[in-house]
């Protein structure tokens, strides 16, 4: 992790940058969903706020080489991204979509797919329980869970493989209130248990409030504002 | 086994009331298929028609090479047909060429190979056009469910390529139902054969006056051929097209001008 380059935030503590994205465009289909981009975005916890279309999504999808932009550069940890290896990358730097996606059986194969990808030991229990879902979960068939179970099974098979950096693309949108509240409760513990950096994109400002230490604002498909969450959001 | 029959044109413009009963239908039930009905009558004679005079040529000239110019032939216009029933597949002419071509191939070659037939044009064109048709459909079917699950799959496949798989493995299961569609059509029918139906060879053989014996021997010598065949064709054409979705950097490539927010 780079040590040497950061930012400092209103604690006085010296973060330091994961990613780095510099001149950053992307088009699709005709359309320019990322325009000039210039953001970087430190350890910790990152918000990233913006209306509907702003480009949130598919920033949060460069960064772990879902996709890649059509001109600027990416780095990650100092090293530019497409030096890393697509697949070892993903390993490290984990996505959770904003669609529950599970493959076919139950929640413990799930997670013990993701683990045995990433070379990891499988302990279905341990990451359900992380991900703040009862262990017995592990035998339930994915096509009989609620969204918000499904959301928890997502979150607890991208733990299975131990990354660096959680994604996590609106992961309370399709929830209610309590069911949000719970999620959010459970990401604010994993960044005290676990040494993990959290980007996440939001649609809800009150949540990055909630969540962030570090907020990115976009709009149009370009930074609008990027800081700590006292100067952003205040 | 060596006997043939004559058939008039008259016979063959009698069928043609039946034709006009197919058109007749569709008219009365506003199926709109009169034109279609018309197109396929007229296409089916002038087509058959002209291979009837290329395979009376080749039988005559009896070389090799003519028999494969014709059977390279079918896997080019094979392909180019099965393509058009597969537009959701980026690329799909060459998977499906190259499935095509293995599929008649390795076929025919092992039906040679193993006696069953001479290496000679009598046999090899006949059978090879059945082959390299029914590879034609199960691919061409294959294709076409492939397509349509790549894209109601595209959530998970490509949550499936964010835990670091790669796209073999995120495709997998996408790529089994794909290849089990373009084989379970002919399964059924060679599982109900000679029950709910008899199929065209063994008819052709009775009609033409063969013992039923040697009728079914042939039928079922080509039912066991067309199971390999097709088998070997969705196999092939369903390998290589999945790989047509994705990028070297195992990314799902964009197939519509979809935006994500």
């Amino acid at each position: 992790m780079a040590r040497h380059r950061g930012h400092n935030f209103d604690s006085g503590d010296h973060v330091p940058v994961l990613f780095e994205l510099r001149d950053v465009s992307l088009s699709r289909g005709g359309r320019q969903i990322l325009e000039s981009v210039e953001v970087e975005i430190p350890a910790g916890a990152t918000a990233v706020v913006g209306p509907s279309g702003a480009g949130k999504s598919t920033l949060l999808r460069l960064l772990n080489r879902l996709a890649d932009p059509d001109s600027g550069s990416i780095s990650y940890c100092d090293r530019p991204l497409d030096s890393y290896a697509p697949l070892a990358l993903r390993r490290r730097v984990a996505l959770v979509p904003q669609l529950p996606a599970l493959l076919e059986g139950t929640v413990g194969s799930n997670v013990a797919y993701a683990a045995q990808l990433a070379g990891k030991r499988s302990d279905p229990e341990h990451c359900l329980r992380l991900a703040g879902l009862d262990p017995r979960f592990a035998e339930r068939d994915v096509a009989k869970l609620s969204v918000g179970e499904r959301q928890r099974a997502m979150l607890g098979r991208a733990l299975a493989q131990e990354p660096e950096v959680l994604l996590l693309d609106e992961p309370t949108s399709a929830l209610d209130h309590e069911a949000r509240d719970a999620i959010e409760a459970t990401l604010a513990d994993l960044r005290r248990e676990l040494e993990i950096s959290i980007v996440l994109v939001s649609h809800d400002p009150e949540q990055a409030r909630r969540l962030g230490e570090w907020v990115v604002r976009m709009e149009d498909g370009r930074v609008a504002e990027c800081g700590p969450l006292t100067e952003v959001l205040a | 086994m060596s006997t043939s029959i004559h058939v008039s044109a008259g016979q063959v413009a009698a069928t043609l009331a039946l034709v006009a009963l197919a058109a007749a239908v569709s008219f009365w039930r506003k199926a709109d298929l009169e034109r279609d009905i018309g197109i396929a009558a007229l296409r089916s004679f002038i087509q058959l028609t002209a291979i009837g005079y290329v395979i009376k040529l080749i039988f005559e000239a009896d070389t090799l090479a003519l028999v494969f110019a014709l059977l390279a032939v079918m896997v080019v216009f094979g392909a180019l047909t099965a393509r058009s029933r597969a537009k959701k597949v980026p690329d799909a002419f060459w998977p499906l060429l190259i499935a095509l071509a293995i599929a008649g191939t390795s076929t025919l070659g092992l039906v040679v190979a193993l006696g069953v037939f001479e290496a000679t044009a009598r046999y090899l064109v006949p059978v090879g056009g059945m082959v390299i048709g029914n590879a034609m459909t199960a691919s061409a079917v294959a294709l076409n469910r492939l397509g349509d699950e790549m894209a109601d799959s595209r959530e998970r496949i490509e949550a499936t390529l964010a835990l670091g798989a790669t796209a073999q493995e995120a495709a997998a299961p996408t790529v089994r139902r794909a290849l089990r569609s373009g084989m379970i059509t002919l399964v059924d029918s060679t599982k109900t054969t000679g029950l709910i139906f008899f199929p065209g060879t063994m008819v052709g053989m009775l009609l033409a006056g063969a013992n039923p014996t040697d009728a079914v021997r042939l039928q079922l010598i080509l039912l066991y051929t067309l199971l390999g065949s097709v088998s070997i064709a969705a196999l092939v054409a369903t390998t290589l097209a999945y790989r047509n979705f994705f990028t070297a950097a195992q990314q799902l490539r964009e197939m519509d001008a979809e935006a994500p927010a």
